[in-house]
C-alpha cells in the first residue's frame, strides 16, 4: 500500500536541503545592514541575496512541503495507493528543473528583483520561466490530489471523505487558484518583456495580480502547518480532535476567504480605489475566523489529552501534557509565534494603521514571525513525526529535538521582535545600507544587533534541525507501526454533502474574487497610458 | 446522502453560505464606496454615484475650477526608454562625424576636451541626445550652444550622439582614482540622496544618466551648483535637483573631483 515513500522522501529533502542553503543567506543580510558589518558598498549583492533567500523560502520550500505532506496524507488517510505516482515524479522534477533554472539567473546576479518581481524591474526570462515551472509542477500535485479523492469517494460512496484528506485538497484548490496571478501577470506582463518582445509594462496592473496571489500563497504556507495541528498534534499528545465538522469549516472558510483580500498589500497604491482597499480590508478582517476556530479547536482537542492524562482543575492539565514530546512542544510554540505574529496581522490589515507600518521593517518581521515561524516550526514538527514512516528507521534524537525546536523558537522570537520595533521607529524595508552613526537612527542599532544574534541562533537550530535527520539516516531499522492520524471526539458516520466536497466553497471562492478583483483589474486594463518603460537588472549598458 | 443537492434552495448550507457571503459583500461595499466617501471632509462629491466612481478608482478629471499648477519654464520634452538609440548604423556616425565638426572647439577634435567643457568620446547617446534637444527647446539654457544646437534637425542630433558613442572614452593616464567618496557609494541616506553610483555607473546605470568618469571636475561642480540653485533644471522629475540642493559644498566637490580623476 505505501507506494509513495520515495516520493515523499525526495520531496521533503529537496525542500528541507533548499531551506539550508536559504537560511544562511538571511542571516548574512541582516548581518551586514546591520552595525557590526560595515556596508559593501555594491547593494546588488545584498539584494541578489533577498531575491535568492525569497524566491527558495517563498516558492520552493513550502511547495515541496505541501506536495511531499499531502502525497503523503493521500495514502496514509485514504488508506490504498496512490493513483498517478508516475505524474508525480513528473510534476517534481517540474519543481527540480524550474528551481535550477531560477536560482542560476539570480546567483549571476541577473535578476536581483526579489521574489516579488517588482516590475517595472525587468530580470532574466530564466528566473521567471523557473518559477512558472515550479508552479506547473505543483498543479500536477493539486490535478493529483483532487482525482485521488475523487476516486476515492466514487470507491466508498457516502462515506466521508478522511478530514485529513479533505483539509489536503482544501489546500491544494486554494494554491491552484491563488497562483493564477501571479500566472497571469508572469505569463502576459513579465515574461514577454523579459524576452524582448515588449519593452513596457503596467506595473499597477502586474501588483493587483500579484497581491492576488502574495497574500493566500501565506494560507497556502499556512496549510500543512494546519493539517498538523488538527491531524497529528491531538494524535502524538494521546488525545483526540475536539471537532471534526469544526476543522472542515476552518478550512472550508480558509478556501472562501482567504483569497481574495490581497489588496491589503497595496493600501498605499494610487492605481486602486480606496472602496476597494476598503472591501479587502473587510474580507481580511473575515479570514481570522477560520484561525480563531482552529486556535479554539486545538486549545480544546489539547486539554482533551491534558485530562486524560489525569491533568484536573482549570489550568492543571496543562501541567499534565507531554511536554517533553516534541510534536507537542512545536504546536505549543507555533501557537505563541501564531499569537503575536496574528496581532501584527490585524494592524497591517487595517487601512489606517498600516499607514504607519507600511513598507517598514515591521512587515519583514511581520512575514517572519508568521511564516519562519508559526508555520515553519510546524514543518519541523511534521517532519519528525513522519520521518520513521519514510526511512523506516527511528528517530530517537528527541533531546536534540526540543532544542532545535526551542532555539528556533528563541531565534525566531529576538529576530522579529526588534524588527518589528524598529519598524514602528519608521526604519523602511528593501534598502541595503543603513547609517548608523547618523543620530537620527543611531538608536535603532542595538535593536538590529538584536536581530543578528537571532538570526544566529536560528542558523544553529538550522544544523540542529539536519543532524537529527541524518543521525536518523543511521539508527536500526525498524518497521513502523501503521501511521495514525487523530481521531475526533466523535468521528463522522455521515455528513451534509457540502462538508464532503468542495464545489459550493469554490464556487464562492471564485465569485468573491471576481467581486473583489475584477473591477481593478479591468478598470487597469482599460485605462490607456498605464504602462512604463521596463527597467532590465543586471545589464549595464 | 450521496444525492443530495448542494446547488439547491432547499440546502441550508448553500442558502446560508451564499447569504452571509453576499451579506458581508454587500454590506462591506455600502460601507466602502459609499458612506465612507461621503464622510471625508474636503470632497464634495456631485452625486452618490460621483462618490462611488470615486472608491472604484475611476480617473477623474479636475473638478470645476480646481488650479492646475503648470512650470512656468520650458520643461524637458524627451522621452527616454532603456532602449532608445541603440544599435547606431555606420552611416549615421558617419554624418554624425561630419556634423561634430563644428563641435570641436570647444569638445575637441575626437571628443576630447582641455578646455573644461564635458568630454563627449563615449558618452552615452542618449545622453547627449536629451541634453542637445534640451539646448534647442530651451529646456536647459546656454547662451553658447543654444545658437548652435537652433537649426539641428532631430536626424542630425541622433546622428551627432550616434558619433560620439562610438568614439573610444577617455583612457586611463594611469592616475588612479582613489577610494570613492561616500556620496558616491553610499547617498545619504537620512537626506534622501541616493549614492551617485546607483544611476552615474559605479554601482549601476539608468537611463539618461550621463557616463561621468573623465569629465572635468570644474563643469562637474558648476553642473551641480546650477542644479541646487534651479539654475539648470531639465530634469524632468527634479531628481538632480533634490539631490544637489540636499548635498553639502564638500560633497559636491568630493563628488566632482572623485569623477574626475576616474578614468
Amino acid at each position: 500500500m505505501w507506494n509513495s515513500r520515495r516520493l515523499v522522501l525526495a520531496h521533503l529533502w529537496f525542500a528541507f536541503a533548499s531551506f539550508g542553503a536559504a537560511l544562511p543567506l538571511g542571516e548574512w543580510q541582516m548581518f551586514i545592514r546591520s552595525p557590526l558589518h560595515p556596508w559593501i558598498s555594491d547593494p546588488e549583492w545584498y539584494y541578489r541575496s533577498v531575491t535568492a533567500h525569497g524566491t527558495t523560502m517563498a516558492y520552493v520550500f513550502p511547495t515541496l512541503v505541501a506536495m511531499g505532506f499531502g502525497y503523503f496524507v493521500t495514502e496514509q488517510a485514504l488508506r490504498r495507493p496512490m493513483v498517478g505516482l508516475r505524474w508525480a515524479w513528473l510534476g517534481f522534477a517540474l519543481v527540480v528543473v524550474g528551481t535550477i533554472a531560477a536560482i542560476v539567473p539570480v546567483a549571476l546576479g541577473r535578476a536581483s528583483v526579489l521574489y516579488t518581481f517588482y516590475p517595472p524591474l525587468i530580470g532574466h526570462p530564466s528566473y521567471y520561466i523557473g518559477i512558472v515551472l515550479v508552479v506547473v509542477g505543483s498543479w500536477v500535485w493539486v490535478a493529483l490530489m483532487s482525482i485521488n479523492m475523487y476516486r476515492w469517494k466514487r470507491d466508498n460512496p457516502g462515506a466521508p471523505v478522511p478530514f485529513p484528506m479533505f483539509a489536503t485538497v482544501a489546500g491544494s484548490y486554494l494554491w491552484a487558484w491563488t497562483a493564477v496571478g501571479a500566472a497571469l501577470e508572469l505569463l502576459f506582463q513579465i515574461i514577454p518583456v523579459a524576452l524582448g518582445l515588449r519593452d513596457t509594462i503596467d506595473a499597477g496592473l502586474a501588483r493587483v495580480f500579484f497581491s492576488w496571489t502574495l497574500h493566500a500563497i501565506v494560507y497556502f504556507w499556512l496549510m500543512p502547518a494546519y493539517i498538523a495541528y488538527y491531524t497529528i498534534v491531538p494524535r502524538a499528545i494521546g488525545g483526540r480532535l475536539f471537532s471534526d465538522t469544526m476543522g472542515r469549516i476552518a478550512f472550508i472558510l480558509f478556501l472562501v476567504v482567504a483569497m481574495p483580500i490581497g489588496i491589503h498589500h497595496a493600501f498605499e497604491d494610487p492605481q486602486i480605489g480606496s472602496g476597494f482597499k476598503y472591501l479587502h480590508s473587510v474580507v481580511t478582517a473575515v479570514v481570522a475566523l477560520p484561525t480563531v476556530l482552529t486556535v479554539f479547536t486545538i486549545c480544546a482537542s489539547v486539554e482533551i489529552a491534558g485530562r486524560l492524562r489525569g491533568g484536573k482543575g482549570v489550568l492543571g492539565w496543562l501541567a499534565a501534557l507531554p511536554w517533553r514530546n516534541p510534536v507537542m512542544l512545536g504546536a505549543a510554540l507555533s501557537f505563541v509565534m501564531l499569537g503575536f505574529g496574528g496581532a501584527g496581522g490585524l494592524i497591517n490589515m487595517s487601512y489606517q494603521l498600516n499607514a504607519t507600518v507600511h513598507n517598514t521593517q515591521w512587515i519583514t518581521g511581520h512575514f517572519h514571525l508568521i511564516f519562519a515561524g508559526a508555520i515553519v516550526i510546524m514543518y519541523f514538527v511534521i517532519a519528525y513525526d513522519i520521518w520513521p514512516h519514510l526511512t523506516g528507521r527511528t528517530l530517537d534524537s528527541f533531546g536534540l529535538m526540543r532544542a532545535q525546536l526551542w532555539t528556533w523558537f528563541i531565534g525566531m522570537i529576538v529576530l522579529t521582535f526588534p524588527w518589528h520595533w524598529v519598524g514602528i521607529l519608521g526604519m523602511p524595508r528593501r534598502m541595503a545600507f543603513y547609517d548608523y552613526t547618523d543620530p537620527a537612527i543611531a538608536p535603532q542599532a542595538l535593536s538590529v544587533t538584536m536581530s543578528v544574534i537571532g538570526g544566529a541562533i536560528l542558523v544553529i537550530s538550522g544544523v540542529l534541525f539536519f543532524i537529527v535527520l541524518v543521525r536518523g539516516q543511521t539508527t536500526l531499522r525498524t518497521e513502523p507501526a501503521v501511521y495514525r492520524f487523530s481521531v475526533a471526539v466523535r468521528p463522522p458516520r455521515t455528513l451534509p454533502a457540502a462538508l464532503n466536497g468542495f464545489g459550493l466553497w469554490l464556487g464562492l471562492m471564485v465569485a468573491l474574487t471576481i467581486v473583489n478583483y475584477g473591477f481593478p483589474i479591468a478598470h487597469s486594463l482599460a485605462t490607456p497610458g498605464t504602462a512604463v518603460p521596463a527597467v532590465k537588472v543586471g545589464e549595464r549598458w | 446522502m450521496t444525492r443530495e443537492r448542494i446547488v439547491s434552495l432547499r440546502n441550508p448550507w448553500f442558502t446560508r453560505s451564499v447569504g452571509i457571503t453576499a451579506a458581508i459583500a454587500i454590506v462591506a461595499a455600502v460601507v466602502g464606496f459609499v458612506w465612507l466617501p461621503l464622510q471625508h471632509p474636503g470632497e464634495r462629491f456631485k452625486s452618490v454615484w460621483d462618490a462611488i466612481c470615486s472608491a472604484a478608482g475611476l480617473v477623474r478629471n479636475a473638478a470645476p475650477g480646481t488650479q492646475i499648477v503648470r512650470a512656468d519654464y520650458p520643461t524637458t520634452r524627451v522621452e527616454i526608454d532603456p532602449q532608445m538609440l541603440s544599435g547606431a548604423s555606420a552611416e549615421s556616425i558617419g554624418r554624425g562625424a561630419t556634423l561634430a565638426l563644428r563641435c570641436t572647439m570647444c569638445h575637441g577634435a575626437r571628443g576630447l576636451s582641455q578646455a573644461d567643457t564635458p568630454n563627449l568620446a563615449g558618452q552615452y547617446p542618449v545622453a547627449i541626445y536629451k541634453e542637445l534637444l534640451d539646448f534647442k527647446t530651451g529646456a536647459r539654457v546656454s547662451a553658447i550652444m543654444a545658437p548652435l544646437v537652433a537649426d539641428l534637425s532631430d536626424a542630425d542630433m541622433r546622428d551627432l550622439a550616434a558619433y560620439y558613442a562610438y568614439l573610444p572614452r577617455v583612457t586611463s593616464s594611469g592616475a588612479a582614482a582613489g577610494e570613492a567618496p561616500p556620496i558616491v557609494t553610499s547617498g545619504a541616506p537620512l537626506r534622501s540622496i541616493a549614492p551617485c553610483g546607483a544611476c552615474h555607473g559605479e554601482v549601476d546605470s539608468k537611463a539618461s544618466a550621463a557616463w561621468l568618469e573623465g569629465q572635468p571636475a570644474v563643469y562637474l561642480r558648476t553642473q551641480l551648483e546650477a542644479f541646487a540653485s534651479g539654475a539648470r533644471r531639465n530634469d524632468i522629475g527634479e531628481q538632480m535637483r533634490n539631490v544637489a540642493r540636499g548635498m553639502t559644498a564638500a560633497e559636491i566637490d568630493a563628488a566632482s573631483e572623485f569623477y574626475a580623476r576616474a578614468q
